[in-house]
């Protein structure tokens, strides 16, 4: 079983993340759980969704305090908070690039990847960052190893297919590049 | 068809698959993504039904009510505050012998306000005479929503029923569910038509006075009913079991590790899942653990725990609900059902949990199975923090 934590804040769209992740492991046979859990109740109080994954379905309820994997929406949730918190040792993070902010380095064998998800998704829009959390997401893929860019991509299209044809292919290239963006930093 | 989706959508999708004909409700955190999506599904016309919107849920479960009363299948769905604001409507559904359907996405009620999930809004309305089910996991949820029409449209039943589902937890949570077709809906629920309906050609009361001369009579034909339905919800989940190829249990309960177990965890709802993974983890380490899940809690299948329970010497009874003042809902349940069992009586324990939201870990549950080997407990908190309890002081 492998679990992963988003740190986000309420609205800034954590829960679609938790849910495409939560796809693209579905269309490879495996059983995800994919949940919130919010703090306040309030847009833009500090919220968790949660993905379990293992190959028959997830019967444990509780919240992710060991999570494997880590992302980080927002980094100014790191300053005064520890998002590390219970993150396993062989654990990898993937945090969002926030200018000013400096991300505490991971302990041991974590390994932590710094993805300009915001800047990227603002290339792609013409400005905007609709689509950092795509971006984090192909970052996810590249980082962990544990999904392909195809699958990523496969799950976007079932979630967005029915938007429109310019959503699904800037999405997808939003996934892309997050995943490039962390293969080549890996060198 | 297997679909990676939330609680809530799969609950929309079954409904609409149900055909009722009227659905009225008003939107109450955590219910609100499945009313929402049913009417959107009426806006869109993929649900051929009126969508009554109303000014509270004591309107929308008296739009219910009256249509139902006209001979038409009806939904509604609530939670918390919602359903202690129905509490009288929900009551004379019962009376009326109406089936209608509700799904309560269970939440604490207030003071202190909390929108997080425990089970103690639908204790409030434990008494009513509703058919109460509980939901394990999402494809649980879909499935009993099938079977609620079933039984409570059923003839000799003719009683409104509650499918209960763990707020956030179940409704807001995606997992994978095998979600029926609409053709093998419409061959499990059929159209609904009854003789007992308002009908101007053939003109009838509905809850007319009953004085002390009748009054206890008609109360005392409810819980008959409800012994009946003893036997009526395990057809309808064997029929369920036999089309659908799945389902555990019998409809009112269902075992894990039960044939040999020395201590019995019995609990309601999504729980039961976590509760499967602590009795694996003391299995693992020879303890015989086992789960006892109560799937109907009303009626209350006291043969068929009594019989689960037989080899039992230790049970925790973990409720997510109190009476305050009193004990845990489950645990008074069932410590009157093991009464009958004289000497071979099993030590049940009563605990709280997760009250508010709090999170139900493994280790919340190995701090229940460390308490069962000690004294018996009638009411015994778990997770407290002692340290917020002293600063209140």
């Amino acid at each position: 079983m492998k679990e992963i934590r988003i740190h986000a804040r309420a609205g800034q769209g954590a829960i679609t993340t938790a849910s495409i992740l939560g796809y693209a492991y579905f269309l490879k046979g495996q059983y995800p759980y994919a949940f919130p859990h919010f703090g306040a109740a309030r847009m833009g109080a500090p919220m968790n969704a949660f993905v379990r994954i293992d190959d028959k379905p997830v019967r444990l309820r509780s919240q992710v305090y060991n999570p494997d994997y880590l992302i980080v929406v927002d980094a100014t949730l790191m300053r005064g908070f520890d998002c590390y918190v219970g993150f396993k040792d062989n654990g990898t993070a993937i945090v969002n690039e926030r200018e000013g902010m400096e991300i505490p380095e991971p302990r041991g064998k974590q390994k932590l990847f710094v993805v300009p998800a915001n800047k990227i998704s603002m290339e792609i829009t013409g400005g905007k960052t609709l689509l950092s959390n795509t971006v984090l997401l192909g970052a996810y893929a590249a980082a962990t190893g544990e999904l392909k860019v195809e699958d990523m991509v496969k799950a976007i299209v079932e979630r967005f297919g029915d938007k429109g044809q310019k959503i699904v292919d800037m999405n997808a290239e939003a996934v892309k590049k997050g995943y490039e963006f962390v293969k080549n930093s890996k060198n | 068809m297997k679909q990676f989706v939330e609680g809530s959508h799969a609950i929309a999708e079954i409904v609409k698959r149900c055909r009722p004909g009227v659905v009225s409700a008003y939107p109450i955190t955590p219910q609100t993504h499945i009313v929402e999506g049913l009417a959107q599904m009426v806006a869109d016309k993929e649900l051929n039904a009126q969508f009554v919107n109303v000014e509270s849920e004591h309107s929308a479960a008296s739009v219910v009510l009256g249509a139902q009363a006209t001979g038409v299948r009806t939904y509604t769905a609530t939670s918390s505050q919602g359903l202690l604001l129905m509490a009288e409507v929900v009551f004379n559904i019962a009376g009326l012998r109406l089936p209608v359907v509700m799904t309560t996405a269970n939440r604490a009620v207030s003071a202190p306000i909390n929108i997080w999930n425990d089970q103690q809004d639908v204790m409030t309305v434990r008494d009513s005479g509703w058919v109460l089910l509980f939901a394990e996991t999402i494809q649980e949820a879909v499935d009993l929503h099938l079977q609620a029409y079933r039984i409570g449209e059923d003839p000799r039943v003719m009683l409104p029923v509650m499918v209960n589902m763990d707020g956030f937890i179940l409704t807001h949570g995606m997992e994978v569910v095998d979600m029926p077709s609409q053709e093998e809906v419409d061959k499990f629920v059929t159209p609904y038509s009854t003789t007992y309906k308002l009908d101007v050609d053939n003109p009838l009361t509905m809850g007319y006075l009953a004085d002390p001369d009748y009054y206890i009579e008609i109360r005392y034909m409810v819980q008959q009913t409800h012994q009946e339905l003893l036997t009526i919800i395990p057809e309808v989940a064997a029929q369920f079991k036999r089309q659908f190829k799945r389902g555990e249990g019998n409809g009112l309960i269902e075992g894990y590790h039960l044939e040999d177990a020395e201590q019995v965890f019995v609990a309601m709802g999504s729980v039961c899942g976590t509760i499967r993974d602590s009795v694996d983890e003391f299995r693992s380490k020879g303890k015989k653990a086992g789960l006892l899940k109560i799937a109907s809690y009303r009626p209350f299948p006291k043969n068929e725990i009594v019989k689960a329970l037989s080899r039992a010497r230790e049970v925790a009874v973990v409720d997510k609900s109190i009476s305050l003042g009193g004990f845990g809902p489950l645990y008074t349940d069932l410590s009157a059902a093991v009464s009958s069992m004289g000497a071979k009586a099993p030590k049940v324990s009563g605990f709280v949990i997760g009250l508010g939201g709090r999170d139900i870990t493994l280790q919340s549950i190995q701090e229940v199975y460390e308490c069962l080997s000690g004294k018996q407990v009638d009411c015994e908190f778990i997770g407290l923090k002692k340290e917020l309890l002293a600063e209140a002081k």
